[in-house]
């Protein structure tokens, strides 16, 4: 029974079928099997963050999720949202705000913000700290990471468009 | 690192997942959100031969109110209940427990049986169960029976859930218009497992508490339920020398052991600060503990 298990995964609208092993984590299924390298593999014991990934709409560990877990479920990765265009103006403001710098936090960070300032249009500062404090950055000291994530609160406002939940 | 090898099959009913819990016995591991068990697994800390993935039981999700119960399926995630109108209404200590419990991608798959199963000390869920007088609902397949939570959490990560068992719901009594509840806890960085905790429930009624409920988390080897503060305080209104008599007898109701950040005498300490907040906020309807 350690036999691999065929799984069918959406992954940024893709379909893939895929024999896996068992053991095999969500960000290892991305990474290796399909290439997409920019989910992240950090702690693998679900602290750190850099492996955050969508299922279903909703933020998950990567190492925390086996890939036979998201059989029939529905998968998007910073490389989804960044060529749709989804965050770019939450990837804009972490450039404009310098925050990030080695950037291998970075895509664990977006996903993770995103799905606050969806679900918490008007997030407060603290509201954010509390909120990101799952996801580790080891450079950057986090204050510009709540600048940025902070200063996209306001674009969305003004835009009018952070009402909606994903989730 | 990796996890090591196992199998996995996904069953849709308890009958199913009983059976193979009959025949692989300790070899078997259920996963349900998987949030602790991932991780220990990932960590070599057990190595079973198989999973097996119980989230398609479709009877053990939801919340629902019935016969004067609110029943929280064993499946039900934290972010379920975080979301949840009917358990904000119905029993808005679960509401405030939950924004202490991990980060949003863990509220996102890990669930409530899961938390009362695993019966972490330091863990939220079981120390709600016990100041909401939670009853577990266990199934073997044919039998259900129903355990207190009080007489389910045994020792450190020991339960009354036999090896051929499942949770199938935690089930509270609703609670009646006096009663009021609180929830707080410290912890080195938001959502990691708490230095300290404490969950409390009980009727306020002209500024004079009763029927008490007193949980702490983090302080023994269970949810350590309270008894010397809850008789110190019951039928008491929240005076300053009160509450240095329940603060007091703390020392009998609660066995912290230091750890590598904290010390026994500091978590006693910290134990005493919380109550005082929580006891306030019990009686302050609407401050945060």
């Amino acid at each position: 029974m350690t036999d691999k298990v065929l799984t069918r995964i959406t992954v940024n609208g893709v379909l893939h079928e895929r024999w896996v092993e068992p053991r095999q984590h969500l960000v290892d299924y991305l990474r290796d099997e399909l290439g997409l390298k920019g989910t992240r593999s950090g702690c693998e014991h679900g602290v750190c963050g850099a492996c955050t990934v969508r299922i279903d709409g909703d933020i998950v560990r990567g190492c925390l999720t086996l890939a036979v877990q998201a059989d029939g479920a529905r998968v998007e990765t910073i490389e989804g949202v960044s060529d749709s265009g989804e965050i770019a103006d939450l990837q804009h403001a972490f450039l404009e705000s310098n925050a990030l710098q080695c950037g291998f936090c970075t895509p664990g960070m977006l996903l993770t913000a995103d799905a606050l300032l969806k679900s918490e249009p008007a997030a407060s500062r603290e509201q954010i700290r509390e909120h990101m404090s799952g996801n580790y950055c080891r450079c950057t000291g986090y204050h510009a990471i709540v600048d940025a994530v902070e200063s996209t609160r306001e674009t969305r406002r003004l835009a009018g468009c952070g009402g909606d939940r994903h989730e | 690192m990796k996890a090591p090898r196992f199998a996995y099959t996904r069953v849709t009913t308890v009958a199913d997942a009983v059976s193979l819990l009959r025949q692989h016995g300790d070899d078997a591991r259920l996963l349900a959100g998987g949030q602790t068990l991932l991780a220990t697994l990932n960590m070599r800390l057990s190595e079973p031969v198989v999973l097996v993935d119980i989230t398609g039981i479709e009877a053990l999700h939801g919340v629902a109110v019935q016969d004067g119960f609110l029943r929280i399926g064993a499946l039900t995630r934290h972010v379920d209940i975080e979301r949840s109108e009917l358990v904000a209404q119905r029993l808005p200590l679960l509401t405030q427990a939950v924004p202490f419990l991990a980060h949003a991608a863990i509220r996102n798959r890990g669930t409530f049986g899961g938390s009362v199963a695993f019966a972490d000390p330091a863990a939220e869920w079981p120390a709600c169960a016990l100041a909401a007088d939670g009853e577990l609902i266990l199934s073997n397949g044919t039998n259900e029976r129903r355990v207190m939570a009080g007489d389910f959490f045994i020792d450190l990560y020991q339960t009354d859930l036999h090896p051929d068992e499942l949770i199938i719901a935690v089930e509270f009594p609703l609670p009646g218009r006096q009663r009021r509840f609180a929830f707080t806890e410290l912890a080195r960085r938001h959502g990691d497992y708490a230095i300290v905790g404490i969950a409390v429930a009980g009727d306020i009624s002209g500024g004079v508490m009763g029927d008490l409920r007193i949980v702490f988390l983090g302080v023994g080897n269970t949810p350590m339920r309270a008894l010397g503060a809850e008789t110190a305080l019951n039928g008491k209104r929240g005076d300053p020398a009160v509450l240095a008599a329940a603060i007091a007898s703390l020392s009998e109701d609660i066995a912290p052991s230091d750890d590598l950040y904290t010390s026994a005498a500091a978590k006693s300490h910290l134990a005493g600060v919380l109550l005082q907040r929580a006891v306030k906020s019990l009686l302050h309807e609407g401050e945060t503990p």
